[in-house]
């Protein structure tokens, strides 16, 4: 399967040459991938160098033209570096627009802390009324990309390496159900469904999916509720979500575990799949949490 | 006492920013008399000319000239800053008709613009796109990221004023205007209370480049 980035870089040049009311302004990063596009298109698409605060309110200054804006370097640069761009300049002057970050919480493994970004979903949720997308493979980058820039307002677009192996239709605002059982739901966001469904095979539980981290489909999670436990898995800061989870089932007696990316800082390199392993989010780290979390009270 | 000045004291409850205030007024007034291709019957027109004021600190006298121009009522002026009043001691584009951006925190402005410039030429728009900074403002980082990608894409229909009171904190003499020389830009320096020079300074459009006009208006 095709690379996210890659992906998202082609989806991006497929968008300004189809439609002349959305620009690309990215910060150097992924400029490997945007130069045909930036060579027909000078005016729609801008490099503005290692300048990431310049970056966010560029495109912010485009949407107040009218034109529809992606804005995409690193996650951790274009969030967490820039965060005050990304609140006034879009949100506070109420501007739409695409930001596009890749790299997520330790695609950059070996880069270490500086280019990992496991708080960017949570930081931006405090955000009123942002999307917020965490597509599950290239397929799925392509589709969300797409109906993000096709829609109003501003959304966030998180691409990664980990993918699974299966495409879902966007779908914003509702959950598909991979798996029906009787017993607990595992929510499952953005590329952790390949882990999440290996790591509950043979329970009987109900296994949610979506690429939409915000909105959040309360509705599918109260119509879906077998038992009265539900596992959340996302790969940023765990529990991130887990507000929506307690909002949903305000009038239902519940247990949730949140599974997700520690807040201690985990001073390694290696590969991405280590992270994912130390941070207890592969099959067998899934696994292990369900067991202790389902195994009947003594 | 001026029209817009007796609109100003309408305002009061802002004492902290007043000095910030009376800085603007000149260089408002022929912004909004003389140069800006804007009126209140245009605030949604694609092709009117955009003034973002940067310096979103002291909002009264733009607050006063916007009134006097019939962008709003001259009524609302007095209630400024109540719970009630779209007139905040920072204004808000969302809030206020002909509020191009809503400004408060320094060095947002100016990299707005930049988009903006941007945006209007990728779409065949001739407007020019004004910003209106402070000297101290210019202590934020992120207006240098702007201005140097503003020379390098040659925006010709960006104008910096820079209203200087002398209000930074380690300023150098003469380091704003060379600032912005080096980077490519037009510059010149004038007396920030010259109705006249102000008015030559500010409707020159320099080709190929854009340009900075450093308003003097002493520290008050």
């Amino acid at each position: 399967m095709r690379d996210a980035r890659r992906q998202l870089a082609a989806t991006a040049a497929d968008l300004v040459e189809s439609d002349d009311s959305v620009a690309l302004v990215y910060a150097e990063i992924s400029g490997q991938y945007l130069r045909e596009v930036e060579a027909r298109h000078p005016d729609r698409v801008v490099n503005v160098g290692i300048r990431e605060q310049l970056l966010v309110n560029v495109g912010a200054g485009l949407a107040l033209t009218g034109l529809r804006p992606i804005v995409h370097t690193f996650g951790s640069f274009l969030v967490e570096r820039a965060f005050e761009q990304v609140k006034l300049g879009f949100a506070h002057q109420d501007v739409g627009g695409v930001l596009v970050g890749a790299g997520g919480s330790f695609d950059m493994s070996g880069a270490g802390r500086t280019h990992q970004s496991p708080g960017d979903v949570a930081l931006l949720d405090t955000l009123p009324g942002i999307s917020l997308h965490a597509p599950g493979n290239a397929v799925e980058t392509d589709m969300v990309l797409r109906s993000a820039v096709a829609g109003s307002g501003l959304h966030y677009v998180r691409v990664v390496g980990q993918a699974n192996a299966c495409a879902f239709a966007v779908t914003p605002g509702t959950f598909h159900v991979v798996r029906r059982g009787a017993g607990a739901t595992v929510v499952a966001i953005g590329p952790v469904l390949d882990a999440v469904v290996a790591a509950t095979a043979g329970r009987d539980v109900t296994v949610l999916y979506t690429s939409t981290v915000r909105p959040f489909d309360a509705c599918g999670l109260r119509a879906a509720l077998g038992s009265p436990d539900v596992v959340l898995v996302e790969p940023w800061l765990a529990g991130t979500s887990a507000r929506h989870v307690a909002d949903a089932l305000r009038d239902v007696p519940h247990r949730l575990l949140a599974l997700g990316v520690d807040r201690a800082e985990h001073r390694r390199y290696g590969t991405p799949e280590q992270h994912v392993a130390a941070h207890g989010l592969d099959a067998a780290g899934i696994a292990r949490s369900l067991e202790e979390f389902l195994r009947p009270a003594a | 006492m001026s029209t817009t000045t007796s609109l100003m004291s309408l305002m009061t409850g802002d004492e902290k920013h007043s000095a910030a205030a009376t800085s603007t007024l000149d260089v408002l007034r022929v912004l909004y008399e003389r140069v800006l291709d804007v009126s209140p019957e245009r605030v949604a027109d694609a092709d009117r000319d955009r003034f973002y004021l940067s310096k979103g600190h002291g909002p009264m006298a733009y607050y006063a000239v916007l009134a006097e121009r019939g962008f709003f009522p001259e009524s609302w002026l007095a209630g400024w800053g109540g719970y009630d009043s779209p007139l905040g001691h920072h204004p808000d584009r969302n809030l206020v008709p002909g509020v191009e951006i809503s400004s408060g925190s320094l060095g947002h402005g100016l990299p707005l613009a930049v988009g903006t410039a941007l945006g209007l030429r990728a779409q065949g728009i001739g407007s020019r796109v004004v910003v209106l900074v402070g000297d101290a403002e210019l202590d934020e980082g992120s207006n240098h990221e702007a201005l140097e990608l503003a020379a390098a894409l040659e925006l010709d229909a960006l104008t910096v004023v820079v209203v200087d009171n002398r209000s930074a904190s380690y300023a150098v003499e003469g380091r704003i205007e060379q600032r912005f020389r080096t980077e490519g830009w037009h510059a010149v320096t004038v007396d920030g209370r010259d109705h006249d020079l102000l008015e030559k300074a500010l409707a020159h459009r320099a080709v190929g480049c854009p340009s900075v006009v450093v308003a003097e208006v002493g520290r008050r």
